[in-house]
C-alpha cells in the first residue's frame, strides 16, 4: 500500500517552483512598468492560509535570493505571531539570513505598516494586501472596476469621499486611504495607516503590493508620485497623536499603539518595534514626517 | 501587560503546535491507520480530494488524520501540497461515456436505455442510528462480507457494459439547445492564471469542481427557492470510474489510471426568444472527484444559472465563483483572528475627531465651520 517515500518531498529554493517564480517576476515587471495598475497573476496555493500573507509570500519568495537579508513585520512588530510563522517559513525554504533591523534588511515583508525609518534604493518592501481594489467599496463587480480603471473613471470614488465629508464633516477613511499613483491609477496602499501614506511618495525603495487571495499585484516604483485623494478645501490628514510620547522609549512623532493596562489607565508605545528599540538606544533613525494642514 | 499577548512570538507558536498535537492524541487510543480512513471514510476522502483539487486518496487520508478530521483544513493542506507538484501533462478529454458505472439514475424518465442503477446510496435509507455499530467487531465485518460475496455472480461482472447517455435521447430529437451559443470556449487553466470576469465557461467549471460543497449547495438551493429561476431536473447522474489518458512526448495517448467521479447533467428550460417561442431544454453540467452527488448536482444547477443572465446571486459569475472557493473563504474568514490594531487605531482616531467636532459644533457636524486655510501639503523631508 503506501510506501514511506511517497510522502517524502523536498522543496525548491523558495518553495515555489521555478516556472511559477518566473511568471510572478514577469508580472512584477509589468506592475513596475505601470505604477498602480493591478496585474493578475497565478497565485499558487501556499502552505499558509489565504488572507494570512500568501500574496506577500509569492512576491517575497519569487524575489528573494540566497544573499538577501529578510525582515518581516506584522502590525509594525517583528515579534507578532504571524510574522514569526512566516519568517520561519521563509527561513526554512531559503536559508536566508533574517533580521529585525530595518536598515540591514534588503527585503522587507509587511502587513499594515511601512517602517518609520527611511528605506533606501537597495531595499524592496512587500506589502500584504487583503483587497487590492480601491474601488471595491463603490463598485462590487470586478469586470466593472477594471473598466473604470481603464477609462480612469473615478467619479464614484470622489463622490464617496465627498459624501463622507457631508455626512461626517471629514473624510472618514481610516487605514488603506486611496491614493493616485503617478497621476494615473487610483490604488489602495493596503491597510497601512494614513500616517504611512505620504511616505510612499517619491521614496527611494520599490514598493510591491501583493494580494494572494484576489490574485493581483501592483507596485509603486522608486521615486514615483503618490498622492492621497483630497479636495482643494478638504485635505488629507494623518492620524493625530498630538504630544503623545512613547511610554517605553520616551520618543514622539511616530505611529503609536494604544495600550490599556487596566480599565482606567492607558498609555502609548511606538508601533514600529525596531524603530522604538533604536529610539530607546538613543539612535533615532532618519524619518520623513508629514505635517497636517491646519484646520 | 496585555500588549505582549499578541507578541507571543516564536515560543507561543511552538507551544501551540505542541498543544494541538497533545489534543490530537491525548485520549491515548490506538492510532488510526491510513488504511482505516481510506477504507471507512470513503465519502470524506472523496470530498477532500475534490475541494483539495488533487486525486490522491492516501494523501487525503493522511491530512485528515493530521488535522483531527477538520475538512476545511484538510482540503486546504491537500491543495497546498498540490501546488508544489509540477504540472507535467494535461489529460485528454475525460470520456464519461466510457465510465464503469457504479450508480446511475435519471429523474427525467421512468425507464432509460441500460436501466436505472441505484448503486451504493443512502438516498432511500431511514436515517436511524445503527446501534450495532457501537460494538462492531472484525467478526461482524467478515461475516457480512462473506455473506455478501457469496451472493455475487462473479462471471456476470465481466459483462458490465458502458452505457449511453440519457441526454442522447433529447439530443437526437433536437430538444436540447445551448444557453448561449457564443459562450467563450477558450480552455484556461485556473491554477496557472488568475480568473478574470466574465470568465470563460471552462474557468467557471474548474472553479466549481474545486468549490466547497456546502457553499455551492447553498447557492444552488437559493436558485431553486426562487432567487434566480432554475427548476432543474436530473437528466442523468452517474458515479463510477473513468480512464484518464495523457499524450506522451511522442504523441501517443497513454492510459495513466482511473479516477472515480460523479457526473450530473441537469436539464432545465431555456428562456424563449421572440423569434423562436419554443421553450427548448438546456443542460447544466457538473463533474467532481469521487462520489459527491450533492456537489455535482449543485454544480450542474449553477453552471446553468450563471449563464442565464439576471441579478440573483446564483446568476452572477463573480458572486458564485469567488464566494464558493472554500480554501480562500476559509482562509480569509479566519484571518480576522490576526491582530488588526493598526487599522483599528486609524479608524478610532477618526471616530474621536468626529466626536470632538460634534461637541464643538453642538450637533452641527462640521458644516459651516470656517474653510481650512490653504497650506502646502507635502511630506516634510
Amino acid at each position: 500500500m503506501i510506501t514511506e517515500s511517497k510522502f517524502q518531498q523536498t522543496y525548491n529554493f523558495g518553495f515555489i517552483d521555478e516556472s511559477t517564480k518566473k511568471e510572478i517576476r514577469r508580472k512584477l515587471l509589468k506592475a513596475v512598468a505601470i505604477p498602480g495598475y493591478q496585474v493578475p497573476y497565478s497565485s499558487p496555493e501556499m502552505p499558509i492560509a489565504r488572507g494570512w500573507g500568501t500574496g506577500g509570500l509569492h512576491a517575497t519568495l519569487s524575489l528573494i535570493g540566497p544573499e538577501d537579508i529578510f525582515k518581516i513585520i506584522d502590525q509594525g512588530s517583528d515579534a507578532s505571531v504571524n510574522a514569526c510563522n512566516l519568517r520561519d517559513f521563509v527561513k526554512r525554504m531559503t536559508n536566508c539570513r533574517t533580521t529585525f533591523d530595518t536598515a540591514e534588511a534588503t527585503l522587507i515583508q509587511t502587513r499594515h505598516r511601512k517602517p518609520e525609518e527611511i528605506l533606501t534604493d537597495k531595499q524592496i518592501i512587500v506589502f500584504q494586501v487583503p483587497q487590492p481594489e480601491p474601488l471595491r467599496s463603490v463598485e462590487r463587480y470586478e469586470f466593472k472596476t477594471r473598466l473604470m480603471h481603464a477609462e480612469a473613471d473615478y467619479a464614484k470614488m470622489w463622490v464617496s469621499l465627498y459624501e463622507s465629508y457631508v455626512k461626517f464633516g471629514a473624510i472618514m477613511q481610516g487605514a488603506g486611504y486611496p491614493v493616485r499613483v503617478n497621476g494615473r491609477y487610483i490604488m489602495t496602499p493596503s491597510p497601512i495607516p494614513r500616517w504611512d501614506v505620504p511616505n510612499l511618495s517619491m521614496a527611494p525603495c520599490l514598493h510591491v503590493f501583493s494580494a494572494g487571495r484576489e490574485k493581483r499585484l501592483h507596485c509603486v516604483p522608486p521615486f514615483t508620485k503618490v498622492e492621497p485623494l483630497e479636495f482643494e478645501d478638504v485635505k488629507f490628514h494623518v492620524e493625530d497623536f498630538g504630544a503623545i510620547t512613547c511610554a517605553a522609549s520616551g520618543g514622539d512623532k511616530a505611529f503609536m499603539d494604544e495600550i490599556y493596562e487596566s480599565e482606567t489607565s492607558r498609555k502609548f508605545v511606538m508601533n514600529d518595534s525596531n524603530f522604538m528599540d533604536k529610539v530607546r538606544s538613543g539612535t533615532r533613525p532618519p524619518q520623513r514626517l508629514f505635517t497636517n494642514p491646519t484646520v | 501587560m496585555g500588549y505582549v499577548a499578541i507578541k507571543g512570538g516564536e515560543d507561543a507558536i511552538a507551544n501551540a503546535n505542541e498543544l494541538v498535537e497533545f489534543y490530537r492524541i491525548k485520549a491515548r487510543t490506538k492510532p488510526i491507520e491510513l488504511a482505516q480512513i481510506l477504507g471507512q471514510f470513503r465519502l470524506l476522502i472523496d470530498k477532500i480530494m475534490g475541494e483539495g483539487s488533487l486525486y490522491a486518496p492516501e494523501h487525503a487520508a493522511l491530512v485528515l488524520k493530521q488535522n483531527e478530521g477538520d475538512v476545511f483544513e484538510s482540503a486546504f493542506m491537500l491543495r497546498a501540497y498540490r501546488a508544489t507538484l509540477q504540472r507535467r501533462y494535461y489529460s485528454e478529454k475525460l470520456a464519461t461515456r466510457e465510465m464503469f458505472v457504479r450508480r446511475r439514475i435519471s429523474s427525467a424518465f421512468r425507464e432509460i436505455p441500460g436501466g436505472q442503477i441505484l448503486g451504493p446510496t443512502r438516498d432511500y435509507s431511514q436515517r436511524l442510528l445503527d446501534a450495532r455499530l457501537v460494538t462492531e467487531t472484525m467478526g461482524d465485518i467478515d461475516a457480512f462480507l462473506g455473506e455478501f460475496e457469496a451472493k455475487l455472480d462473479r462471471s456476470s461482472l465481466h459483462g458490465v457494459p458502458t452505457l449511453s447517455k440519457v441526454i442522447d435521447l433529447l439530443q437526437s430529437e433536437g430538444l436540447l439547445r445551448e444557453v448561449e451559443a457564443d459562450t467563450n470556449r477558450r480552455v484556461v487553466d485556473i491554477t496557472r492564471e488568475a480568473v478574470k470576469f466574465p470568465a470563460p465557461r471552462s474557468a467557471a467549471l474548474q472553479m466549481l469542481a474545486r468549490a466547497e460543497t456546502g457553499g455551492i449547495m447553498s447557492l444552488a438551493y437559493s436558485a431553486q427557492r426562487g432567487f434566480g429561476s432554475a427548476h432543474a431536473t436530473v437528466g442523468e447522474l452517474r458515479v463510477g470510474e473513468v480512464p484518464v489518458r495523457v499524450r506522451d512526448a511522442r504523441g501517443r495517448v497513454r492510459l495513466i489510471g482511473r479516477i472515480r467521479v460523479t457526473e450530473a447533467e441537469m436539464i432545465s428550460k431555456i428562456k424563449t426568444q421572440k423569434k423562436d417561442p419554443v421553450p427548448y431544454l438546456s443542460l447544466g453540467y457538473g463533474l467532481c472527484f469521487g462520489q459527491n452527488e450533492t456537489k455535482a448536482i449543485s454544480m450542474g444547477i449553477l453552471d446553468r444559472t450563471m449563464r442565464s443572465g439576471g441579478d440573483a446571486p446564483c446568476q452572477t459569475q463573480e458572486f458564485v465563483l469567488y464566494h464558493t472557493e472554500g480554501i480562500e473563504s476559509y482562509g480569509f474568514t479566519n484571518h480576522l483572528k490576526l491582530p488588526h490594531y493598526v487599522t483599528f487605531q486609524s479608524g478610532l482616531n477618526n471616530l474621536r475627531q468626529a466626536v470632538e467636532r460634534k461637541e464643538k459644533n453642538r450637533g452641527n457636524l462640521g458644516f459651516g465651520s470656517k474653510p481650512a486655510p490653504q497650506k502646502i501639503n507635502q511630506p516634510a523631508s
